[in-house]
């Protein structure tokens, strides 16, 4: 076990070091995040929905090292869920989203013209209805369960998946040592998975990285709206909600999870902007 | 150029069809569900069957669907589930409201952005234009409800210069029209002109790359004549290109930002209506925002592919 999970290391470092450094560092970033949604809750003195103090919009202190939030319950509690949520949430929908965008994506290059040109009209007309309206319409008719708000950010996001994976392997596909590949007799699923897709991984990276951002940004929008996630579930944007009140005095339950969002964001997309070196 | 106009107005015409379906195939997957909830969960099988009947729910989808855009392409939405009011009379006043709403955004937000986005390439590489493209980079990562938060913790509660919500049945002088429409603006040119900005320097950017300004540099013509003469009507179809697509993506933040300031416009009875289930509102307010939205992509995109022409033509 501890073997395999340092040759796992190994890997995964060998790999990050053939990346650029915008994706290496948007995914260092990330992992940063993933281990506080897995482990952070387990970490948090108080249940999420306890009540643990009468005083409510405290400061910091010693006792509760973030304040309470409206009701009196732990604020540093209730964020390290509200992180778990929050990434979660749009991990799944990005993978659904990139996942089916890139397999469509790359598809495309191998398929008749017909079918290629049926689907980018289908994904065109997708784009054509803005992302936060289309979440309101599914909300209007599923509801807001957290199953809903995956799928449904899955499919807002999965156009322009479709659309980047698309161009970079019609790229790649030009390409001498895969026209070599093909020449030498190889089959088109081995082309596709050893010759295109990791040639286009670096690229692939930072898009999907943009995507999350996207996702969080949506999913945030909509539970501010009190459309998204539902008590006693608590993600981000609930989080500033609920608490929102409590801006007039200032108090860290609404200024921290307001930081925290922001940090996650900006971060993210700091990392991954290409107009730096 | 004309038959690229064409096809691209096409592109648009089936991307219209593709929402309208769409808008309808979404809020209408559940037709049982309206008359239920009207009637709570104590209503008769009969009486869910009648209301049923009496509303034209039990009739197949298409024909609901055939009815629906009839009625929308005669202005007439249908009723409201909640008001029973009909929708036009809900919507309007509304649109009107949120009409005024972008304009005084986009009247802030294009101007600011072209002296943004020019001052950033003359001073490119200093510290200025470093500090304004990080500070744009993180306003368009923050969601927009952030933005409007952080609007009213600095203009309502620290400095008392705006109302937290806008009443906008209180104006009545010039300065009261400022008054209530500072904070929903500042909060929304906020968002539009940090990605504006962001766009038309990366178009004029762009440009400076080109042969012929570096001929210009090396003649030694100003600086400022260079951006605004020689750079700025080579950029302009990009730069129109840049300013409709922000625009069309200031939808958005409309919806959030109606929402916190409690502007009557018409996100903000969206969004209402979708906590409600409200769907002809639900429905009426999609198209709008949608038929907005690709309006402006459209005219974006024949803005840009008009002046690549115009530059091959040269």
């Amino acid at each position: 076990m501890g073997m395999s999970l340092a040759g796992a290391a190994r890997r995964g470092a060998a790999f990050a070091a053939r990346l650029a450094p915008g994706p290496r560092r948007a995914l260092a970033l990330l992992a940063f995040w993933f281990v506080i949604a897995i482990v952070g809750p387990l970490l948090a003195p108080h249940a999420p929905g306890e009540i643990v103090d009468r005083d409510v919009f405290a400061g910091f202190s010693a006792r509760h090292w973030l304040g309470t939030d409206y009701l009196g319950r732990d604020l540093g509690s209730r964020l390290l869920w509200a992180v778990r949520y929050t990434v979660l949430i749009c991990t799944l929908s990005t993978l659904l989203s990139c996942g089916f965008g890139i397999m469509l994506g790359i598809a495309a290059t191998a398929m008749s013209v017909w079918v290629e040109r049926v689907l980018g009209r289908l994904m065109d007309g997708l784009l054509s209805i803005p992302s936060l309206l289309f979440a309101l319409l599914v909300i209007a008719a599923a509801g807001e369960s957290v199953p809903a708000l995956i799928l449904t950010m899955g499919v807002i996001y999965m156009p322009g998946s479709y659309r980047t994976s698309r161009a970079l392997a019609l790229r790649i596909a030009q390409a001498d040592y895969v026209m070599a590949a093909l020449a030498r007799g190889e089959g088109r699923i081995f082309v596709i998975l050893r010759e295109i897709l990791p040639n286009m991984t670096g690229p692939l990276l930072s898009d999907i990285g943009l995507r999350f951002v996207y996702a969080v940004l949506l999913l945030s929008n909509l539970s501010f709206l009190g459309l998204g996630v539902q008590p006693p579930l608590v993600d981000l944007g609930s989080l500033v909600r609920e608490n929102v009140l409590g801006m007039v005095y200032g108090a860290p339950a609404v200024v921290v999870p307001t930081i925290v969002l922001a940090l996650l964001t900006v971060g993210l997309n700091f990392a991954l902007d290409r107009q730096r070196p | 150029m004309g038959r690229l106009i064409l096809n691209r107005l096409a592109a648009s015409a089936f991307s219209l069809a593709f929402v309208v379906v769409t808008i309808f195939a979404i809020t209408a997957a559940l037709p049982g569900d309206v008359a239920d909830t009207l009637l709570g969960q104590s209503a008769t099988r009969e009486a869910t069957a009648a209301l049923r009947h009496a509303m034209g729910l039990d009739q197949p989808a298409w024909v609901r669907f055939g009815r629906w855009v009839w009625g929308m392409l005669h202005a007439d939405p249908g009723r409201s589930l909640m008001t029973g009011r009909p929708v036009a009379e809900l919507v309007g006043p509304r649109l009107y409201n949120s009409l005024l709403l972008a304009a005084a955004t986009a009247a802030v937000s294009v101007p600011v952005s072209l002296v943004l986005g020019l001052a950033c390439t003359m001073a490119r590489g200093t510290l200025f234009d470093r500090v304004v493209t990080l500070l744009m980079l993180g306003t368009v990562s923050v969601p927009v409800f952030l933005i409007a938060t952080v609007a009213v913790f600095v203009f309502a509660v620290q400095f008392h210069v705006a109302p937290a919500l806008a009443d906008i049945n209180a104006v009545h002088s010039p300065l009261q029209f400022i008054r209530v429409f500072l904070m929903p603006v500042v909060a929304l040119a906020g968002a539009t002109t940090a990605q504006m900005s962001r766009m038309i320097r990366a178009c004029l950017i762009d440009v400076f790359s080109a042969p012929w300004i570096e001929m210009a540099v090396l003649k030694g013509v100003a600086p400022v004549r260079i951006v605004l003469f020689h750079a700025l009507p080579n950029a302009i179809g990009s730069v129109v290109n840049a300013i409709a697509l922000s625009l069309s993506s200031l939808l958005g933040g409309v919806v959030v930002v109606e929402t916190v300031f409690n502007y009557p416009g018409m996100a903000g009875l969206m969004v209402d209506s979708v906590a409600a289930r409200d769907v002809p509102v639900v429905q009426c307010c999609a198209l709008i925002f949608c038929v907005a939205y690709l309006s402006l992509t459209t005219l974006a995109d024949i803005v840009a592919a008009a002046s690549t022409m115009r530059g091959r033509a040269h």
